[in-house]
């Protein structure tokens, strides 16, 4: 995994580091500008639906579908990114603790 | 702080406001730093090792691709898939640097943490403070400085915590990593648009699943994001 790790890191660097050396009428398009604000809703939507019910190339509901949940309505109630995330661990352990899913 | 510092105090803004920049820089330092524990613990649980974990948050240092570089290794997907997705979601921050370069005028090694502490808080807080450049800068570089400090500190503590448990998943850590990345994509469902794209996204993510390799999916919903930049791009 190091090499995902380390290439991985320096890109996200040099993408960075792209902003303050190349000229900003390069970039700075409207069509570029939408897709940008756009990516990051598309792929942590992808990376939501995928980490929830995906299993390898199966699909399949489970535990985690109750924490998704759990999530969704902790979020409604702005609860901050920490509470979030250890309500989903939550109540996805408590889940499989009474054997309703795997 | 010593003169080299880039987060000294500069001349012409008041004390007040370099007071309460600096009081908002550790607020978003102490909340993002919880949300290093759940990365430090998400990933080590994904299968990375705790100096993996730590070395994607000092040197990637960028939340939402860390999660998903983890998130796609962890669920079998290549490393080429893992590093296209977080590069990805990385491509924001080239565009704030864009925005924050001729405020920011940072020359040399200021550049080059500059460049590393480019992301959604330290840019957001920057361009909060835009009506006064120095009060801007001194933002940008407050809460870059408090951010990556407490970010690397959680992702330490998390990732050492979740090294003791023997079974994550009994933990219900699996379910975390989604409702780590609901969390991140809640804020940005602003408009009719970003729901679309989202639910276009999630829809070829699931279609995908059983037909293509674990990472592939998330990689072609990118696709969706491009097509609704073209489409939209003389609308906003």
């Amino acid at each position: 995994m190091w090499p995902a790790v380390l290439i991985g890191s320096l890109g996200a660097y040099l993408l960075k580091l792209a902003g303050f050396l190349v000229p900003p009428r390069v970039l700075d398009r409207p069509a570029v500008r939408v897709t940008a604000g756009f990516l990051p809703v598309a792929l942590l939507a992808a990376l939501v639906v995928v980490q929830t019910f995906a299993d390898r190339q199966a699909l399949a509901i489970d535990a985690r579908l109750a924490g998704l949940a759990a999530a969704v309505i902790a979020l409604l109630l702005r609860a901050p990114f920490l509470v979030v995330v250890l309500i989903a661990a939550i109540t996805a352990a408590l889940v499989r603790a009474m054997g309703v899913a795997s | 702080m010593s003169n080299s510092d880039p987060a000294e105090l500069p001349s012409g803004m008041s004390p007040a406001r370099a007071r309460s920049i600096r009081a908002n820089a550790l607020g978003i330092g102490v909340a993002t730093g919880a949300y290093g524990i759940s990365f430090g613990a998400i990933s080590v649980a994904s299968g990375m090792s705790a100096w993996q974990t730590q070395t994607l948050s000092l040197v990637m240092f960028t939340g939402a691709s860390q999660f998903a570089l983890v998130g796609v290794l962890g669920a079998g997907g290549g490393a080429v898939a893992a590093v296209v997705t977080a590069w990805l979601l990385g491509a924001r921050n080239g565009l704030y640097a864009l925005h924050m370069a001729p405020i920011l005028r940072a020359r040399g090694w200021r550049r080059l943490v500059a460049a590393q502490w480019t992301i959604d808080e330290s840019t957001g807080m920057g361009i909060s403070h835009e009506d006064e450049p120095t009060a801007s800068r001194y933002a940008f570089f407050a809460t870059g400085l408090s951010v990556y400090v407490l970010w690397n500190l959680g992702t330490l503590l998390g990732a050492l915590g979740a090294s003791s448990l023997d079974d994550p998943a009994r933990f219900g850590l699996d379910a975390a990593i989604p409702a780590g990345f609901i969390a991140l994509l809640w804020p940005r469902l602003r408009d009719r648009s970003s729901w679309a794209v989202a639910a276009a996204a999630a829809v070829v993510a699931l279609a995908l699943t059983p037909v293509t390799r674990p990472g592939v999916p998330v990689l072609a919903s990118a696709l969706v994001a491009f097509g609704a930049g073209w489409l939209l791009k003389g609308r906003r």
